[in-house]
């Protein structure tokens, strides 16, 4: 009997979960279906509910995600090489390097947007731009994309290294063509998985003035909005009909996000080799 | 993790110093440098400014004072209201990602057949990758109307709302690490239980999750930490109206959201307004920063212990 109240109680916490998951898919399906015509992504900002588009948002969630892919995989991967192929793990910085890296991971999104706020807009005096936006967006995925290349290093076994080091190659060699190719598809599982956090985040772009009226498509270095945070603004309006346009907003990104999603899945199972 | 070091290439003297690989080694570690940089950054953004306001603002004061209204002229400067709307959500998030990210946990690791783990694992993963904002919108078109439904009498912002819809947000990352543990604990303990009479239930509750204590904690310290740093569903759903109560049921504002609804606007640099932002965003940071560090430290001494 207790057997099976324990079990019980243990499925109860996991369908919580579960059935908030369905309700909310539920609560959004049913209020933004209607909201999804041409408008809503054609068209721009508008101060009728049902002419507002989210189109320059769309393009700068898109324009923001491609920068950021362009500058965080670079970064991301080769402080995962260095970590792994390079450094000697008895020294101390190395060690303050990978425990800064893990810490970096779980600082609170908002405090990225300070410090592009600090930085970026005011000091670099980049302004609140596009630009700027990718840049924060990019810092605060990097110990994502890190400790996903990391991982994907370490899975390479030591005998393709060793193998090649026996054939005359030098550490880059190694590292490049043979410990790198093989670890490809770990990296990209992981940046895409990284891009569709930064595509979703939208406190520290609301910190660097990304929570604004915009009515064209939008550049590099000009003002610019993104769609998580048109969602916000349009929630954030007291009429109604603001909100179920959010509704709308909000299928698009879930949209975005589970192709982005399949893709990583399918890249995993496709290329993903088991040593 | 330390245990195993990349190969090293074989102790021969090279004829010659190959200033390419010596370069790449430099960029590499270049690359390795950025994430000092943000840290260090961060540090800086925050501290400066801080100071900057605990010169004109004493730091009891900040600390002490029972009314926030830093807009207001004369401004008031005490953090207590935004320290107790940060803690009602917290303590509503956490009464409900800590029981059910656990039972979940027990469950997966304990219970289910592995081709049924393989199905519950990403979409209860899933909910971990729904943006913050969408997650605000169902805390405050559904959550706050269904309360009020069942008889709760919730303002129109409040931090039940709030906290119950984060509380689910985290259940995954309890789930997960504490799950990890569990794994983690070797069989022969189990079969040890087994052998000496006890049930499942034994196993589960006196053998495994003691065992894996140490991750189980870490995971509800991240929960807390993520709970005291998010701010898209707080901003939305909880209000942005600073009140010294820890009645969830009330409008509050968090310190995240403050942070969020401050810096948005146009507030002049330099003033004492603006650099409020940065007070506040540096008692935030510290006390994540110091959770995230108990937390790395707990999950460490488990995987110590057993591998």
């Amino acid at each position: 009997m207790k057997q099976i109240a324990f079990r019980g109680v243990l499925l109860l916490s996991l369908s919580v979960a579960l059935v908030t998951l369905g309700t909310l898919l539920f609560t959004v399906f049913q209020d933004g279906w209607g909201q999804l015509d041409k408008t809503l992504i054609t068209g721009v900002n508008s101060s009728d509910p049902h002419q507002a588009g989210a189109r320059p948002a769309i393009l700068a969630t898109i324009e923001m995600g491609l920068l950021l892919l362009a500058f965080v995989v670079p970064i991301g991967v080769g402080t995962a090489i260095y970590l792994e192929e390079y450094a000697n793990k008895e020294r101390w910085y190395n060690r303050l390097l990978e425990i800064n890296i893990m810490n970096l991971a779980a600082v609170p999104s908002i405090v990225y947007g300070i410090l592009g706020l600090a930085f970026l807009v005011r000091g670099l005096g980049l302004g609140r731009v596009l630009l700027a936006g990718a840049m924060i967006l990019t810092l605060l995925v990097l110990p994502t994309v890190v400790i996903a290349s990391r991982e994907a290093l370490r899975a390479v076994p030591n005998s393709i290294r060793q193998g090649a080091y026996a054939l005359g190659a030098t550490r880059w060699q190694v590292v490049w063509r043979q410990v790198l190719p093989a670890a490809l598809p770990g990296i990209a599982t992981g940046s895409i998985l990284a891009l569709s956090r930064a595509i979703g985040e939208t406190a520290p772009l609301i910190m660097i003035g990304a929570l604004t009226y915009i009515a064209f498509d939008p550049t590099l270095l000009g003002p610019f909005t993104a769609l998580p945070v048109q969602i916000y603004d349009w929630i954030s309006q007291s009429d109604q009909d603001y909100t179920l346009r959010a509704a709308g907003g909000i299928i698009v990104l879930l949209g975005i996000l589970l192709v982005l999603n399949r893709v990583a899945i399918f890249v995993r199972n496709r290329y993903q080799k088991r040593w | 993790m330390a245990s195993r070091s990349a190969v090293a290439p074989p102790a021969l003297q090279s004829s010659r110093i190959r200033w390419g690989e010596l370069v790449i080694k430099g960029m590499l570690a270049l690359c390795a440098l950025v994430s000092v940089a943000t840290t260090v950054g961060i540090l800086i953004a925050l501290l400066q400014p801080a100071i900057d306001f605990f010169r004109e603002i004493s730091v009891v004061d900040f600390l002490t004072g029972s009314e926030w209204a830093p807009l207001f002229e004369p401004g008031s400067f005490g953090v207590r209201p935004l320290v107790y709307g940060t803690l009602a959500v917290t303590f509503v998030a956490i009464a409900v990602a800590v029981p059910f990210g656990l039972g979940s946990a027990i469950y997966l690791s304990e219970y289910a057949h592995r081709r049924t783990r393989k199905v519950l694992k990403p979409t209860l993963e899933i909910l971990a990758g729904i943006p913050t904002v969408v997650f605000g919108y169902f805390a405050l078109v559904f959550v706050t109307p269904w309360l009020r439904d069942i008889g709760i009498q919730v303002d129109i912002f409040n931090a039940l709302a709030a906290g119950l819809v984060m509380g689910v947000m985290l259940i995954p990352t309890v789930a997960s690490l504490s799950e990890d543990a569990m794994q983690a604990v070797p069989d022969a303990l189990r079969h040890g239980a087994y052998a000496l009479g006890g049930n499942r239930v034994h196993v589960a509750t006196r053998v495994v999750v003691p065992a894996a204590l140490s991750g189980i904690v870490a995971s509800f310290v991240l929960a807390i930490s993520r709970a005291i740093g998010e701010t898209m569903i707080v901003l939305i759903a909880a209000g942005q109206q600073p009140t010294l109560t820890l009645d969830p049921r009330r409008t509050v504002e968090t310190m995240t959201a403050f942070i969020a609804a401050t810096g948005n606007g146009d507030v002049p640099r330099g003033s004492i307004e603006y650099k409020t932002i940065f007070a506040v965003g540096l008692t935030l940071f510290v006390a994540t920063y110091a959770m995230n560090i108990v937390a790395t430290r707990l999950v460490r001494r488990f995987r110590e212990v057993y591998e």
